[in-house]
């Protein structure tokens, strides 16, 4: 595969600095991660782990309190990092857009659908009212919404929150953009809505020919939805690689153990698994491998050294002192690989 | 390779500035308190005498002032500063009395009523509505054109004015009290209901009621000062600072502004302190009275 | 809707009530209420003859019906010092107090609106700081000493404005500020944290994403989502600011209702006292059921309400 990849990201780390400088969270910590267009890349980890941050560092929309210590953004080829303000609004929305998890509050309630849905195409592309309606009106289409005209003129409280989640996908759509982060788009809605919301997305990314990264928890909808899978833990990336291949053999313990602790019907009577303890505290990072106090097959080293990223092969990576890589010879660790 | 990228704020960040004890403001309010009780010792002249001779006397560092009268004298001849000291405790009595009647009252009221419920509680409910839409300083205004001025009943008038305020706020936390397991608990265990008011509600009430009093104190003190100002407040020839700011206008026009300036830059100091002892308090006591 | 009209209704016609009972119980109650009803100096005959006027020896819920009914009718009775109906008296003089609040209104908005918006947006910065300065200032600092102060500097040393009286701008613009300078600290203090409030919220943060400037995000969507509760308070703020207006126009001797009042207390008026205290409340109580009405008609849960 020689395609440049859209976003490219090597070695990012976001931290949150408290107020008086003392408390530092490490939010994102070292993670690499790639993205070609027209792929879906799910990004799945416990609350904590680290994704709406890498989310909004991908966007530099941190708030005050956060910094991008390290590392490189690369999308379409230049480095975001290096961009000025003025510069990355104009990627905001027009060339990367972001969907948020909450459709109740994601909308504007003094505005109506229409108006905020041209409002990025009157500003990105300095669209006429009339035109960027029009476009607006064929959106709401292209997201299925019945009687468009209508919406159009309507207040966001008028809707239903499956119809204001769609109404946020036609505002992520509404300037063409590359790359296409969706945040939890279907956690607030009805199990019924989520399945047609994620389809829709599907068809939306064909048609549009968009790449898409999407922020879960849920690994059904990895199943369904993603070409590439990256798990994140403790503001690390310690398993990525195709979807197929990480599910039929996982090596990294916890993705094994989240893979383990989706409740399966008729497959006998299994008992459910838990995955034991408590995320980490990312203001105290330990030295070793942040998981290791949870994990069921620990070693010595685990616990003082954080394993290194190796390479599996056909695009998989993972952290961990027990992937066959690191098990078959002795390597010293070296910083990212 | 650290990049510390300026990234623009996505949701600001709303910074709990704590702080530290503030110092001066509780220092401030000592120090009126102190100045309050030894004012005899303090103050160089009497309050109430004045002569004649003296009046309208500028402040020692102005041409024809004397060092005897550091603060000036006012139209009947009376030293500023003596007054000043004086009426610091006129404020301070008045203003902490009535803070502690009002507060008395109001927390009582409010717990019965948020406790009881039923038709107690909108029988207080009405009443507490009704009085707070009278205005407070005019209602005060009316009260001692009814009863008369006089220290006491001044302090009784404000207590009057402002039970209301406390009355509201310690309903509403009784009423998520109530809820709370260790009153439940007491309930199932039989406890009649006053002493549960008593020894389960009332010690919990008793921070916001205390927050309340030093955000009222503030109030109070300008309410007195201005019922003193209008003629209506505590009599002369006590020197109530407000009172002082009324004679004090006869002046004015003429630019003998000392008999302004101080009295009500003391009205500030203290409202001031008591502000800012109370917003710290607040912070401190109970975060959810922030609302308030 | 019609419902909740009704009730509201129903609360305010009872809250008058309370008021009216409430004023007339603290007079009845203590003693002797015909030394106030006489005018001062009246002699022992006089003092007859108000008791019987006024049926002072009936029973209580007589007096109070009649008390009652003669407000109904608009009979505030007449003032000792002005002999001409109280009811005339007030009416003549709110025009005046309306003008003053409105100015005061107006300059508390113009200057609390901005400086909450700067504060917040600015979180942390000079005006953050400048605006919690100015906002302890304001809320410690009594009106009627900012006005004399004002008169102080503005009227005596510098000799630019007059410093009594009403008819001109110039009259209008120290007691305006003098009595709008508390509210715009509070103003101010509502913008600031309205603002904050917006500011963090999730439809904010989707303009962003949407790469629209900040100047658009905070002009456009944050600024008319946090006037909301700013304009309630203004609106409830100008009735308090009508009657809390009485030592300012003291100190400037505005013809409004306020110095009405200290004219009242001054003189012994009985009536002028009673009635503006009265009509005061019930200023507040209107208002109040005004504003619960406009909610009512523009919030749609409640008009959708059965």
């Amino acid at each position: 595969m020689g395609a440049e990849p859209l976003l490219k990201i090597e070695d990012l780390s976001t931290h949150y600095v408290s107020a008086q400088g003392r408390r530092v969270v490490r939010a994102v910590d070292g993670v690499s991660l790639s993205i070609k267009a027209r792929e879906t890349l799910g990004i799945v980890g416990e609350s904590g782990s680290g994704k709406s941050t890498l989310a909004l560092s991908i966007l530099r929309l941190l708030p005050p309190s956060a910094h991008i210590v390290g590392g490189s953004l690369r999308f379409e080829g230049e480095e975001l990092l290096q961009k000025s303000d003025a510069e990355m609004r104009r990627l905001r929305g027009r060339r990367i857009a972001m969907i948020l998890q909450d459709p109740m509050t994601s909308l504007n309630p003094l505005f109506t659908v229409g108006d905020q849905v041209a409002e990025p195409i009157r500003v990105h592309e300095r669209a006429s009212r009339a035109s960027a309606w029009q476009r607006a009106l064929e959106l709401l289409k292209a997201v299925r919404i019945a009687s468009p005209s209508t919406r159009l003129r309507q207040f966001p409280h008028e809707l239903s929150g499956g119809m204001r989640q769609r109404i946020v996908g036609a505002i992520g759509l509404s300037c063409e953009p590359r790359l296409l982060i969706a945040d939890e788009p279907t956690t607030s809605l009805d199990l019924t809505i989520q399945a047609q919301y994620l389809a829709l997305l599907r068809e939306l990314q064909q048609a549009h020919g968009l790449a898409l990264i999407f922020i879960t928890h849920n690994l059904g909808i990895v199943a369904k939805m993603c070409d590439q899978l990256a798990v994140m833990y403790a503001g690390r990336v310690i398993e990525a690689g195709p979807v197929r291949q990480i599910f039929a053999a996982p090596v990294h313990p916890y993705t094994e153990a989240l893979l383990n602790s989706i409740p399966q019907m008729g497959v006998g009577r299994r008992r459910l698994t838990a995955i034991e303890g408590q995320p980490p505290d990312l203001a105290a990072p330990a030295p070793g491998c942040a998981f290791a106090p949870r994990c069921a097959k620990v070693i010595e080293r685990c616990h003082s050294m954080a394993p290194p990223q190796v390479g599996l092969g056909d695009g998989r990576v993972v952290r961990c002192w027990q992937a066959p890589a690191n098990t078959a010879a002795e390597r010293l660790p070296s910083g990212a690989a | 390779m650290a990049i510390g990228t300026e990234a623009i704020p996505l949701a600001p960040r709303v910074s709990l500035r704590l702080g530290a004890f503030p110092v001066l403001p509780t220092l401030i309010l000592c120090s009126i308190a102190l100045i309050a009780v030894f004012a005899e010792l303090l103050a160089p002249h009497n309050p109430e005498l004045g002569a004649l001779g003296m009046r309208f006397r500028p402040p020692a560092w102005s041409a024809g002032g004397s060092a005897d009268h550091l603060l000036g004298t006012d139209h009947l001849g009376r030293d500023v500063l003596s007054r000043l000291i004086f009426g610091a405790r006129v404020s301070m009595v008045v203003g902490f009395t009535a803070v502690i009647v009002a507060g008395a009252v109001g927390t009582l009221l409010g717990i019965v009523s948020g406790y009881l419920g039923g038709w107690v509680d909108q029988v207080i409910m009405r009443l507490t509505d009704t009085w707070l839409a009278l205005p407070a300083l005019t209602f005060a205004i009316f009260l001692t054109a009814i009863v008369g001025p006089s220290e006491m009943n001044i302090i009784i008038i404000l207590g009057l004015v402002y039970w209301t305020r406390y009355a509201r706020v310690i309903r509403g936390e009784v009423l998520s009290l109530k809820e709370r397991e260790f009153v439940r608990l007491a309930v199932v265990a039989g406890c009649s209901k006053w002493t549960i008011m008593r020894r389960h509600i009332l010690p919990n009430v008793v921070n916001s009621a205390i927050v309340l009093g030093t955000l009222m104190l503030g109030v109070v003190i300008v309410t007195e000062a201005a019922l003193s100002f209008l003629g209506v407040g505590v009599p002369p020839p006590k020197p109530a600072w407000g009172l002082m700011l009324a004679d004090g206008k006869k002046g004015l026009m003429v630019g003998y502004w000392w008999l302004t300036v101080f009295p009500g830059a003391c009205i500030m100091l203290m409202v001031l302190s008591a502000n800012l002892l109370g917003d710290w308090l607040r912070v401190k006591l109970d975060p959810q009275l922030s609302q308030l | 809707m019609t419902n909740y009209i009704l009730r509201r209704l129903g609360y305010s016609l009872i809250s008058l009530l309370l008021l009216s009972l409430t004023i007339f119980l603290f007079v009845r109650v203590t003693g002797d209420p015909s030394t106030l009803l006489v005018e001062p100096g009246a002699s022992a005959a006089d003092i007859e003859a108000i008791r019987q006027r006024f049926g002072l020896d009936q029973p209580i819920w007589v007096q109070y019906a009649s008390f009652l009914t003669s407000l109904v009718t608009g009979d505030f009775g007449n003032s000792f010092y002005y002999r001409t109906p109280v009811l005339e008296l007030y009416l003549e003089r709110l025009p005046n107090s309306l003008l003053l609040a409105a100015a005061a209104m107006a300059f508390s908005l113009l200057i609390g609106i901005p400086s909450g918006i700067l504060a917040a947006v600015r979180l942390g910065g000079f005006w953050d700081r400048a605006g919690k300065v100015f906002a302890l200032l304001g809320l410690s600092l009594p009106s009627f000493w900012v006005g004399l102060v004002l008169i102080l500097v503005f009227s005596v040393s510098l000799g630019w404005l007059p410093s009594s009286g009403s008819g001109t701008v110039w009259h209008l613009l120290m007691p305006a500020f003098a009595l709008g300078w508390y509210f715009a600290a509070a103003h101010m203090r509502l913008t600031r944290s309205s603002m904050l409030e917006v500011l963090g919220s999730e439809y904010i943060k989707l303009a962003r994403l949407k790469g629209l400037p900040e100047s658009l995000v905070i002009a456009k969507h944050a600024f008319k989502n946090a006037l909301i509760p700013v304009l309630t308070l203004a609106g409830i703020n100008l009735v308090i600011m009508i009657n809390v207006a009485v030592v300012v126009e003291t100190v400037f001797a505005w013809p409004g209702i306020g110095r009405l009042l200290y004219e009242g207390i001054t003189f012994r008026d009985f009536p002028v006292v009673q009635a503006v205290v009265l009509l005061g409340g019930a200023m507040i109580v209107v208002v109040n059921l005004l504003i619960d009405i406009l909610y009512a008609v523009i919030d749609p849960r409640i008009r959708l309400e059965k």
